[in-house]
């Protein structure tokens, strides 16, 4: 198996056809975003706030570009009205990349509540999801794929501490 | 002047200009005025309508854009206003009536009595940011800064008067989507 970095998976994104990726940063994702803003073929717009990235995700769909959203757990809160009210009854899929912060409790403290329900919460709300590792990356990305070409809904993909190199 | 002169102005002038609605009133005297398939009907997910435009505009660089917002969805969401602006898109139009009150809930006040909206525009970064207080004034402006360099913002302040009966959008959500994406693809 080839080896599994920031590098090779933007790539995987980019052979999708993802060229629009917002976000709010995460030191868990430090490595994602800092390769995406050094690429030329692609877009990263920064966004204030993880809500503001959803709407700015539904309107590079309603223009033609499949976007991608970058955040951490914590933003998920901001972002569940704008997901059952905006992409979940309009169709209007996204993939959303997701840090995994207060993973097993084990975190700093603003961390372990968000950590023990974000899984229960995008349950709750209906959205489908997939805990990305390099063995199952071609699997889960097939499965985004498919809610997104096929369902046109959102897509979570959740990364763990340590599956991308962090930029400090 | 009244909400619905401000509509009346402007509805004539979007040509066929996509326009990104913010929730509510705005989505609904819009809609009950004159439906097109280039509205985008936001009809939840209040104070998303400026992001939503902002995405737009950034992947349909060669069309011009409208965001047609309140007062309360640009409260909810002023960060949003510097990252229009921080992007600067040439191509993004931002109208805002603002009648300084949740109209389409029962009329509980929004604080932009004592917030000058346009001044926050242009501190933020955009090109240029009008307000105009007189219905003569809607088209002069508005075509000025259709004509202009984006990101520019133009506040429009109006009275309330929005009737409870006025129709909601009956379009479904899906819908919506679909016929909007039709109208941004090339013919």
């Amino acid at each position: 198996m080839s080896s599994f970095t920031s590098q090779t998976f933007i790539d995987r994104l980019i052979q999708e056809n993802f060229k629009f990726f917002t976000g709010v940063p995460c030191s868990l994702l430090s490595g994602l975003i800092s390769h995406l803003e050094e690429i030329e073929d692609v877009k990263y717009t920064p966004s204030v706030r993880e809500d503001a990235a959803v709407g700015l995700c539904a309107g590079a769909y309603l223009a033609g570009s499949l976007p991608v959203l970058l955040m951490q757990n914590s933003g998920l809160g901001y972002c569940l009205n704008a997901f059952t009210s905006l992409n979940l009854i309009y169709r209007i899929p996204v993939l959303v990349i997701m840090s995994w912060r207060g993973q097993g409790g084990k975190d700093a403290p603003e961390h372990i509540i968000m950590g023990d329900i974000d899984q229960k919460l995008l349950e709750t709300a209906g959205m489908d999801y997939s805990i990305l590792r390099p063995e199952n990356c071609d699997q889960v990305l097939a499965t985004a794929m498919r809610k997104i070409h096929d369902e046109k809904l959102p897509y979570t993909l959740i990364v763990e501490k340590g599956l991308f190199d962090e930029r400090h | 002047m009244k909400g619905i002169e401000a509509f009346q102005q402007l509805v004539p002038l979007f040509g066929d200009v996509p326009v990104v609605h913010a929730n509510g009133y705005i989505c609904r005297e819009s809609f009950s005025l004159k439906d097109r398939e280039a509205n985008f009907y936001m009809i939840g997910s209040m104070g998303l309508a400026s992001s939503i435009g902002l995405g737009v505009a950034l992947c349909k660089p060669d069309h011009k854009v409208i965001v047609l917002d309140g007062d309360g969805n640009v409260l909810m969401s002023m960060g949003t206003l510097a990252m229009i602006a921080a992007e600067a898109p040439k191509n993004l139009v931002h109208v805002v009536i603002d009648n300084e009150v949740y109209e389409s809930t029962g009329k509980q006040r929004s604080i932009s009595n004592a917030v000058a909206l346009e001044q926050v525009a242009k501190s933020a970064g955009y090109r240029q940011a009008i307000r105009v207080d007189k219905k003569e004034e809607i088209k002069p402006a508005f075509e000025k800064l259709m004509n202009s360099e984006g990101p520019v913002f133009l506040l429009i302040k109006v009275e309330p008067c929005f009737d409870p009966k006025t129709g909601r959008v009956t379009h479904t959500p899906e819908e919506i989507t679909q016929r909007f994406m039709k109208s941004l693809r090339p013919a």
